[in-house]
């Protein structure tokens, strides 16, 4: 069973590279029984999805456009 | 250039000086690649019927400045060693002895943060958290999310390890999703 620390590690590399299936089961194993670790994944998601959301120059487009 | 196009451009003049200094952390250069963008924008900039559309064509053509001045820079001045700004015991206080989160450590749940995007107070304090990473951190984490350079690449132009390239994005992470909570989402 991964750890928590481990398990932050493998999601974030997760963005970076492909994972390999034994990885996939160990994440998946971990995160049915780990609120922490779900929330983690959705906050690096989130931050992906800033990022991308800010190099598209949509930074103020509420007050802009 | 004619003063209707050049107006046009120039209203989104500071938010592109920003984005740039943020990567470059060099305002000169940031400043040439604002220029160099509208230079290469006058021709195509009349095409646009709408504010939105000129705005996302203006970044992609900066984005892709700001990638050729880095690749420069990593050209000149390579690191050839890993990064280790950011220490590896920093997050040991999050975790347990048996590396399982510390009760009030445990990520919280951000609920929708797609809300967050549409307010301007948002990406103020976005730009603040980024600018608190380390610069090479920095590089890293922007090569990679922001210019969307795949991570193989990104150790080959820096000369680090792949593995630490992983470590580095990670720690990035790591912060930016503590500064985030720190500073945003506990005050909402």
């Amino acid at each position: 069973m991964l750890s928590c620390k481990q398990t932050t590690e493998l999601l974030s590399q997760g963005q970076d590279r492909m994972l390999n299936l034994r990885e996939k089961i160990a994440l998946r194993l971990h995160l049915a029984v780990c609120e922490g670790c779900r929330n983690f994944r959705r906050q690096i998601d989130f931050l992906r999805h800033a990022c991308r959301h800010f190099t598209a120059g949509n930074r103020h487009e509420d007050s802009n456009d | 250039m004619s003063t209707a196009i050049a107006a046009r451009l120039g209203g989104f003049r500071a938010d592109m000086l920003r984005f740039a200094v943020l990567q470059l952390r060099d305002q000169a250069a940031a400043e040439d690649a604002v220029q160099e963008t509208f230079a290469a924008a006058l021709e195509g900039a009349q095409g646009f019927a709408s504010r939105a559309q000129l705005k996302t064509w203006l970044f992609a053509i900066l984005k892709n400045k700001i990638i050729d001045i880095i690749r420069r820079r990593n050209r000149e001045q390579s690191l050839g060693k890993d990064i280790e700004e950011i220490a590896d015991d920093t997050f040991d206080p999050l975790f347990d002895e048996h590396d399982h989160w510390q009760a009030v450590e445990s990520p919280a749940d951000w609920g929708d943060p797609a809300q967050s995007l549409e307010n301007a107070r948002f990406w103020e304090v976005f730009e603040l958290c980024l600018h608190r990473l380390p610069e090479n951190t920095a590089r890293v984490f922007m090569m990679r999310e922001f210019l969307g350079i795949e991570t193989g690449e990104i150790c080959k132009e820096l000369a680090i390890s792949t593995s630490n390239c992983w470590v580095v994005l990670h720690r990035a992470r790591m912060s930016l999703r503590l500064c985030l909570q720190d500073k945003w989402f506990n005050t909402r």
